[in-house]
């Protein structure tokens, strides 16, 4: 990999951050020490499991668990009387639909949608159970996509859904959710200023970020109206609320441990089967495990959103963008919230575009709700617009990265979506990809070449920590983000940098939500900088500390003392300094124990940009692609753990692969998913890839200490178009639907060839 | 005085104003000036929106102070993965 900084001569250097320390987690896992979300037994659990809908849309007639429950071993069946009726309760409707995905209520709205839930001595019992709740459905017809549930005449989820951000609003309601519209300029004026303007239509598919360990949990409720949650999860006080909220409960009633997680991806930031978990915990008075199987995952957890995409863009013969329109719908699965509002402020966002219009659609339709993943809704447009700028490169004969530099985004720039980017270094990741060995080199015979680049906000957000210095001066750093990441590693390195000690002298560990105060969700890439900000700051006060005490010792005055790589000195030279397990030794005399907890809703977050290459190969009598070179250069900010934010970036790419070629939801005539597992749904696998060769820009975000801006999602956005692009620079065929599967591609070809 | 400028998803709330110049110290406060002048707009600023405030996107902002001169956008709410 390399590593491109800014500014390296005024830059500072680091002794910690930015070294490849060993990962704290890693004896653990590879030892299978480690303990997932179905790691954990307790004496007397109970096994669950849960009733799903077999239609994509029905009424629920009528339930009956007395068979269930008169088989021997079943302790609790629950169906959505056990929880509170939260519209009943006049609650928010994100809250109302939130509870109905749990454990449908009147309706279920898809394939997978959970209707009841069962607690047994053994998971064999629990399914024979869960088979024999009878259900009586009256099926209704069902829409799939965004052109059926858009269509004149179309079955409604939802009979009272008015489409938001309409003007004059609607009268009637329909399956669209709302619209968000951001615009600039005279559009029709950009359009005739253009020498050139290309107008394409794009399609992918929902896919689901297949992460390996499927969602698990144990819960423990106790006689008191209180219960322990063991949980794989990427947020515990996020899932902590949500799960309060269903259950009717006050959120300090559950104590919620995070597990090690198998993956997220953004997929388990939100709640399926938790609230279940402590219901049949609670009715049957002991703890119950419920896992998911892989076809549970594909048919009941959310995948990202399928799509339809309209985009029209202009250029001038010397390169210049003069105007850019852009409508897209995106499907929200059974209830509103697809990330098509993200997507509206993404999509052209790289760009300073004088004149454009970008409308979007939050679409519902009969499959399961769709959940973040990975820079939620980027990747989707960034198909489409980023296809029909390479197309327009080369329409005007230009280089497809002079093209974007010269609409390239840089600090002052009014983005698309309104506020003025700050500092960001979008220009540095298109001249890293542009002096890079790989795009320096000739275009292998019989390859395609394909440049795609990306954007992602990044968020800051609400972050807890408590550093402690032990009696031996060794430190505890604690904290409340489940690490998804690598972020123990940074959170070692912040601390060992600061107080200049060895990192092997740091422990990290990650609170349950009784033990340490609230963390935001690990998402939005905000955990080494929101995290990382608290734990610094928990850092500084320490040292502030730490020479108060020994000014204390010395018998002088505070600001005759400096912490200096590790130890106290007195700015005259006249003291021994005293290290940090010196004046930890003394603590108790010196003021009691050295500890300091730190909360923020942390401010400063840096957006992300990445630029990627790709070289592949097409076998144009299968079509099948060999992706043979791929580099990623991504704006870090800073990298505090370079080995994890070269990871990060190459497995975005690495699932953008799997995204552009062969992954999505086959749904087939009756509303139900054909292709519920690994071997239908086809994720990459390592023999699939060449080694991802990373580019680290650090172009230092202004707002953390160390201009830390985060990496964990932009490198999914630019995959999938700059893959289209060398399949049409190798080809001539140019793929306008996600995914470019070998099949598609073919008939693509075998059209070319027929004329 | 802040400048809040206003995306086309909230014109229609507007009556198609684009921008206006208000004293408002915090986000509450100017939302409820925002009521005050455009009435119903508080309900939906109030739910699924991020607020940026000198191009910083802030997701939860409500209680937020605002710098004088500071430029304010009302944005979709970020969900990150």
């Amino acid at each position: 990999m390399t590593m491109i900084d800014e500014n390296p001569t005024g830059a500072p250097s680091y002794k910690w951050v930015g070294s490849r320390s060993i990962r704290p987690d890693g004896l653990d896992k590879v030892t299978g020490k480690a303990r997932f979300g179905a790691d954990l037994t307790l004496p007397g659990m109970l096994e669950g499991a849960v009733a799903r809908s077999p239609h994509a849309h029905a009424r629920i007639v009528s339930i009956d668990t007395s068979a269930a429950e008169a088989m021997p071993g079943v302790h609790a069946v629950i169906t959505a009387a056990d929880l509170p009726d939260l519209a009943e309760a006049g609650a928010k409707t994100d809250d109302v639909f939130m509870s109905e995905k749990i454990l449908a209520r009147g309706k279920v709205l898809w394939e997978g949608h959970p209707v009841a839930a069962v607690a047994a001595t053994s998971r064999e019992i629990a399914r024979a159970a869960v088979a024999a709740i009878e259900v009586v459905y009256e099926p209704l017809p069902h829409v799939l996509t965004v052109d059926e549930a858009l269509a004149d005449g179309a079955p409604l989820l939802h009979a009272e859904m008015i489409t938001r951000g309409v003007d004059p609003a609607p009268k009637t309601p329909s399956n669209a959710a709302s619209r968000v519209v951001h615009e600039r300029g005279d559009l029709d004026q950009g359009f005739a200023d253009a020498d050139v303007v290309l107008e394409r239509e794009y399609t992918t598919k929902p896919v689901h970020q297949g992460y390996i360990e499927p969602h698990a949990c144990v819960a423990d409720a106790g006689q008191d109206s209180r219960a322990n949650l063991f949980v794989s999860s990427q947020g515990h006080f996020s899932l902590r609320a949500m799960t309060a909220t269903t259950l009717g409960w006050p959120p300090s009633a559950l104590t919620v441990t995070a597990a090690e997680i198998g993956g997220g991806f953004g997929g388990k930031t939100t709640i399926y089967l938790e609230p279940l978990a402590v219901r049949l915990s609670s009715k049957a008075g002991r703890p119950v495990r419920l896992v998911m199987g892989r076809d549970e995952v594909f048919k009941a957890t959310g995948p990202t959103s399928g799509s339809r995409m309209k985009i029209k863009m202009g250029v001038t013969n010397d390169g210049k963008m003069t105007a850019a329109q852009v409508w897209m719908a995106f499907e929200a699965g059974a209830f509103p919230g697809s990330p098509v509002g993200a997507a509206s402020m993404t999509a052209i966002a790289c760009y300073d575009i004088p004149n454009f219009l970008v409308e979007g659609f939050d679409v519902v339709c009969n499959k399961p709700k769709v959940a973040a993943y990975r820079a939620p809704g980027a990747p989707i447009i960034a198909y489409g617009v980023e296809s029909i700028v390479d197309e327009l490169a080369r329409s005007i004969n230009m280089d497809p990265i002079d093209l974007r530099l010269a609409n390239a985004a840089v600090e002052g720039t009014q983005s698309s979506y309104g506020p003025v980017f700050p500092r960001i270094g979008f220009v540095e990741t298109l001249e890293a990809i542009r002096d890079s060995d790989h795009y320096r080199s000739p275009v292998p015979e019989g390859m395609g070449r394909g440049v795609a680049s990306g954007f992602w906000f990044n968020i800051g957000g609400n972050s807890t920590a408590t550093v402690h210095v032990n009696e031996d001066g060794n430190v505890n750093v604690i904290e409340g983000s489940p690490d998804i990441g690598g972020s123990r590693a940074s959170m070692a390195l912040f601390a060992a940098e600061e107080f200049g000690i060895s990192v092997d002298r740091i422990s990290v560990k990650i609170a349950d939500t009784q033990t340490i105060g609230f963390n935001d969700v690990t998402g939005g890439s905000r955990v080494t900088l929101a995290t990382g900000k608290v734990v610094i700051d928990c850092c500084r006060a320490i040292k502030e500390d730490l020479c108060r005490r020994a000014a204390k010792t010395w018998d002088c005055e505070i600001g005759d003392v400096e912490w200096v790589e590790g130890q106290a000195q007195h700015a005259s030279g006249t003291e021994t300094p005293l290290s940090l397990a010196e004046l930890a030794e003394t603590a108790p005399r010196t003021g009691g124990p050295i500890s300091v907890t730190k909360s923020d809703n942390v401010r400063g977050a840096g957006a992300a940009f990445t630029t990627q290459l790709v070289d592949l190969e097409v076998d144009e009598e299968t079509g099948v692609c060999r992706v043979a070179r791929y580099t990623t250069a991504q704006d870090a900010g800073k990298a505090i753990h370079p080995s994890y934010v070269e990871g990060q970036m190459q497995g975005g790419v690495a699932q953008g692969i799997g995204w552009a070629f062969n992954e999505e939801y086959i749904h087939n005539a009756d509303g139900t998913l054909d292709n519920a597992s690994f071997l239908d749904y086809r994720i990459p696998v390592a023999s699939d890839l060449p080694m991802i060769e990373t580019i680290v820009v650090e172009v230092p975000n202004p707002g953390h200490p160390y201009g830390v801006r985060g990496v964990g999602e932009a490198g999914i956005v630019p995959p999938m178009a700059a893959i289209g692009n060398a399949i049409e620079h190798g080809t001539g065929v140019r793929l306008n639907d996600l995914p470019m599967s070998p099949v598609r591609l073919l008939d693509a070809i075998n059209q070319r060839n027929d004329g | 005085m802040i400048t809040v400028k206003f995306s086309a998803s909230l014109r229609d709330l507007t009556g198609g104003d684009e921008q206006i110049q208000v004293d408002a110290p915090t986000v509450r406060r100017l939302i409820k000036l925002l009521d005050e002048r455009y009435p119903g707009i508080s309900e939906r600023l109030s739910e699924s929106t991020s607020v940026a405030i000198n191009g910083e996107i802030l997701p939860d902002a409500l209680y937020e102070d605002i710098p004088d001169d500071a430029e304010v956008h009302f944005l979709a709410t970020l969900a990150g993965g």
